[in-house]
């Protein structure tokens, strides 16, 4: 037995999974010290199936916190950023196209050192060990406590960054080190700015760890606790003190990966309206795809693991209005105060909520209210909303077989059964709840991204060892040995270069031991 | 003259990405190093060519190299004043003006810095008035004018210089030399008189892709679709608006290399690419083809590079006439259809 929570912005959802069966869920709002609302929830799957605290084998954790504290600019912590490739780089230092903002909170410690590697691994400058001296005892003076190490390169070879963590560390022993070998992807600037977000969190990590420690504790739950990462896979509380940025995405994910599980389909599309938006995502095994491209958070480029999640601003307190260019529905929303502002709750804003009330498609607050209004204006707006879906769904279609698409969230009622090019269209039990089920799906991954000199006629040798790299890593992330698989392989020869370099992207997932797991160590 | 900020560098970035053609790297990277230093060193000055003087000394600068290793491994700032400066110790006079090669794409904000940090005018031109994957890809090799001596610098503090017996050796030789650097440096060359400038390079380009930049932004501040306004703008016309139904990639080591079908209004067309767009062909009739650019923008005018063409996207293909000297028999035997190895004759885009 083991419970999945969703923390979201408005709402906390848990759920009480066993195998593949959901015993109790639990909604209650969002606290703003989080712990607080996960014991109220935890309090509510008691209520909802008494269980004991012991039988609990695992507790799986979805939190927005982290990114939300980047975007409101609070709990980050002064941050230095010492980038190894001297002479190269010296164009663009750190923080070059930060936000002013944020860049004053974390401080803006910059330090340019020699090192990195060229793509094919040769060293482009040896580390110098008196210049990361001498950075050592800069951020000792300036009282900075974490740090983010980002090298050229370092995806082909990370051991610089390594040993200069521990000539750093040497100096300054109580420092925080992030590493962007294990963050974020190619391209120096967007993998760094991932790193020294992550650094800027470790302080707020340890205080989070420490609280949903404590909140467990509470209910006498002594199990080892999880949380979920950008891809849908798990990583223990230790790993999440040291990688916080690797939640930020977390939500949409495990909506995702919840709507694949309750419908049982492994390659679907998910769409999951909610109150001001509807996430499109795809899923290929079980796993969403990823998006290719940057990542803005707050206004930083970033380029780490984040689910390609087409969002439309359309869910069920979107306003309906008629304008002189048509009809239009949203991308503006009445929101939480949907309960006041809708007409079936009394209000005076016609939502697409009453328009789903008054087409028989809900149940919600009084259909009297919205029973004179126009049939016409009534279907013309379910055909808007069910073209703008379809038109979505099919943008993230990757092939034009057709498609099952399982439909999750609260606002899902405004989508009618039938969307055009849609094959098969499921409405899961539990849907409302996909979130936290997702959370709960107990997996744990390990991901290879390169560039390999790929020789003639050994292309296979080459992929089977980043596969087994994927592997190996899935392994030492706590997946059963028999169990991981490779769920993704890419290769992309580079452009405009005659050689044989290829970008070679493996990722392998497993399912996570749970039984032998020590309790609340590092799996 | 005129000057230009760190402002119209993003509009210039902006629109220079459209140039590309699907092809000439993304130009954030290069954007930035010309915004620091323009902060740096101020504003830089740009000239047309009819203010360019008969006996100036014109040359040019572009990264070459793989936009993929750029994105990591970043510049340093001063390969491009070293071999621009080398470039000028072999000519053994000073160099007066900065061309860019190269408007499409990343190159298009590389003689920035320079400029900005030697306090040298840019000329409102450029050598191909587009993105081409390759060194002698330029209207100076219609006209004789030789990548001569041809300087290659990375940010090792490398550089080579190198005698060319003509412009397609440059292209060999500097790759390789790229290579070993690690695949990105930066290239100066293509020396030439302020007359031969004015003769022989594409006037306008880098105020093109400044107009072009800024209709993109103030389309999408006002919400409408921009990619007609970019069709009439180029002189050119939307070919197709439609999705991507299959995106077909060849293997082919150092080429974005493949072919995408489009489906919309009705009609389909098959799109080849091989790092640039190059040719878009209905019903195995060719409708525009290299040296002409075609453009692939998504609803917001963003172009769509040939590496990110995938299923489902909805895209407006924009077909736009490329300059005339590529449209002579000499132009096309250097950058036509037989270049890339396209059997089809050349047939010019439709207004």
């Amino acid at each position: 037995m083991h419970i999945g929570i969703d923390v979201g912005g408005t709402n906390t959802d848990a759920v009480l999974v066993e195998g593949r069966s959901v015993l109790a869920e639990c909604k209650t709002t969002t606290t703003a010290d989080v712990t607080t609302g996960i014991i109220k929830a935890v309090s509510g799957l008691q209520a909802g199936h008494s269980f004991d605290p012991v039988a609990i084998s695992a507790v799986m954790i979805g939190t927005t916190h982290f990114v939300n504290a980047v975007v409101e600019g609070r709990g980050l912590a002064q941050t230095a950023a010492v980038r190894l490739g001297l002479p190269a780089t010296k164009a663009l230092p750190p923080f070059v196209d930060w936000p002013q903002r944020l860049r004053q909170v974390i401080g803006g410690h910059s330090y340019l050192c020699h090192g990195g590697h060229e793509y094919d691994g040769r060293v482009i400058s040896p580390l110098d060990e008196d210049e990361l001296r001498g950075v050592a005892r800069d951020i000792a003076a300036r009282g900075v406590r974490s740090v983010a190490i980002s090298s050229v390169f370092s995806l082909v070879n990370g051991d610089f960054e390594r040993q200069a963590a521990e000539i750093l560390t040497a100096e300054v022993p109580d420092l925080f080190v992030s590493f962007s070998h294990e963050i974020g992807r190619l391209g120096l600037l967007e993998r760094e700015n991932a790193t020294i977000i992550n650094a800027a969190l470790r302080e707020l990590a340890e205080q989070i760890a420490d609280g949903l420690t404590d909140s467990l504790t509470a209910h006498g739950i002594a199990a080892p606790l999880y949380l979920s990462q950008n891809d849908g896979t798990l990583m223990d509380l230790e790993y999440a003190r040291c990688y916080p940025v690797a939640t930020f995405s977390s939500g949409p994910t495990n909506s995702m990966r919840g709507g694949a599980f309750l419908s049982g389909l492994d390659d679907c599309a998910v769409i999951d309206v909610g109150g001001t938006t509807t996430d499109v995502g795809m899923l290929t095994n079980g796993f969403p795809r990823e998006a290719s491209s940057e990542v803005l958070i707050s206004g930083v480029r970033t380029n780490f693991r984040m689910p390609d999640v087409l969002s439309v601003g359309l869910g069920g307190g979107s306003v309906v209005r008629e304008t002189p260019n048509g009809l239009e529905v949203g991308p503006d929303s009445v929101g939480f105060r949907l309960g006041e502002q809708a007409l079936v709750f009394g209000g005076d804003t016609l939502t697409a909520t009453d328009i789903a009330v008054a087409a028989g498609l809900a149940d919600i607050g009084d259909a009297a209210l919205v029973k004179n209004l126009d049939r016409t204006l009534v279907s013309s707006v379910l055909d808007h909303v069910c073209d703008q879906i379809a038109t979505h769904v099919d943008r993230m279609r990757t092939c034009p077989a057709p498609l099952p698409v399982v439909l999750v969230g609260g606002g899902s009622v405004l989508v009618p059964d039938e969307i055009e090019g849609v094959k098969d269209m499921i409405r899961p039990e539990h849907h409302a709840f996909a979130n936290a089920i997702g959370a709960a799906i107990a997996q744990v991954g390990g991901e290879v991204d390169r560039v390999f000199t790929i020789e003639q006629n050994r292309r296979d040798e080459v992929l089977d060892a980043a596969r087994q790299e994927a592997v190996d890593k899935a392994v030492a992330a706590g997946a059963k040995a028999g169990s991981v698989r490779i769920v993704e392989v890419e290769e992309i020869p580079l452009a405009y270069l005659p050689g044989n370099a290829s970008r070679v992207r493996a990722r392998a997932v497993g399912d996570l031991v749970l039984e032998e797991a020590p309790r609340r160590g590092r799996a | 003259m005129r000057e230009i900020g760190a402002e119209e560098l993003r509009h210039i970035a902006r629109g220079a990405a459209i140039l590309g053609a699907g092809g000439g790297g993304d130009p954030y990277i290069g954007r930035l190093v010309a915004e620091q230093a323009v902060l740096e060193c101020g504003p830089v000055l740009v000239a047309e060519l009819r203010e360019v003087p008969d006996d100036a000394l014109v040359a040019g600068i572009g990264m070459i190299g793989a936009p993929t290793v750029m994105i990591e491994k970043l510049p340093a700032g001063e390969e491009a004043v070293t071999a621009f400066l080398m470039l000028q110790r072999e000519l053994g006079r000073p160099i007066t003006h900065v061309l860019p090669i190269e408007v499409g794409g990343m190159n298009s904000l590389a003689p920035f810095p320079v400029a900005a940090s030697l306090g040298l005018p840019v000329l409102d031109a450029d050598c191909m008035g587009r993105a081409f994957p390759m060194v002698q890809m330029v209207v100076c090799t219609l006209d004789g004018v030789l990548a001569k001596p041809l300087v290659v610098a990375d940010e090792k503090d490398n550089a080579i210089v190198v005698d060319v017996s003509d412009n397609h050796w440059a292209e060999r030789l500097a790759r390789s030399a790229t290579i070993r650097m690690g695949c990105t440096a930066l290239l100066s060359s293509f020396p030439m008189s302020g007359r031969q400038a004015r003769d022989i390079t594409i006037p306008g380009t880098l105020t093109l892709a400044s107009r072009l930049g800024r209709l993109v932004e103030e389309a999408r501040r006002e919400r409408v679709e921009p990619c007609q306004a970019i069709a009439s703008f180029l002189g050119g016309r939307v070919l197709l608006a439609g999705k991507v139904v299959d995106v077909m990639r060849a293997r082919d080591p150092g080429f974005a290399k493949g072919e995408a079908r489009l489906v919309g209004d009705g009609t389909s067309c098959l799109l080849a690419f091989q790092n640039e767009h190059l040719v878009a062909s209905r019903d195995g009739e060719i409708v525009a083809s290299v040296p002409d650019l075609i453009c692939v923008l998504d609803v917001e005018g963003e172009p769509v590079p040939a590496e990110r063409l995938r299923y489902g996207q909805r895209i407006t293909v924009v077909g736009a006439p490329c300059h005339p000297r590529w449209r002579t028999p000499e132009g096309l035997a250097l950058v036509g259809p037989s270049a890339f190895g396209y059997s089809h004759e050349y047939v010019p885009i439709g207004v």
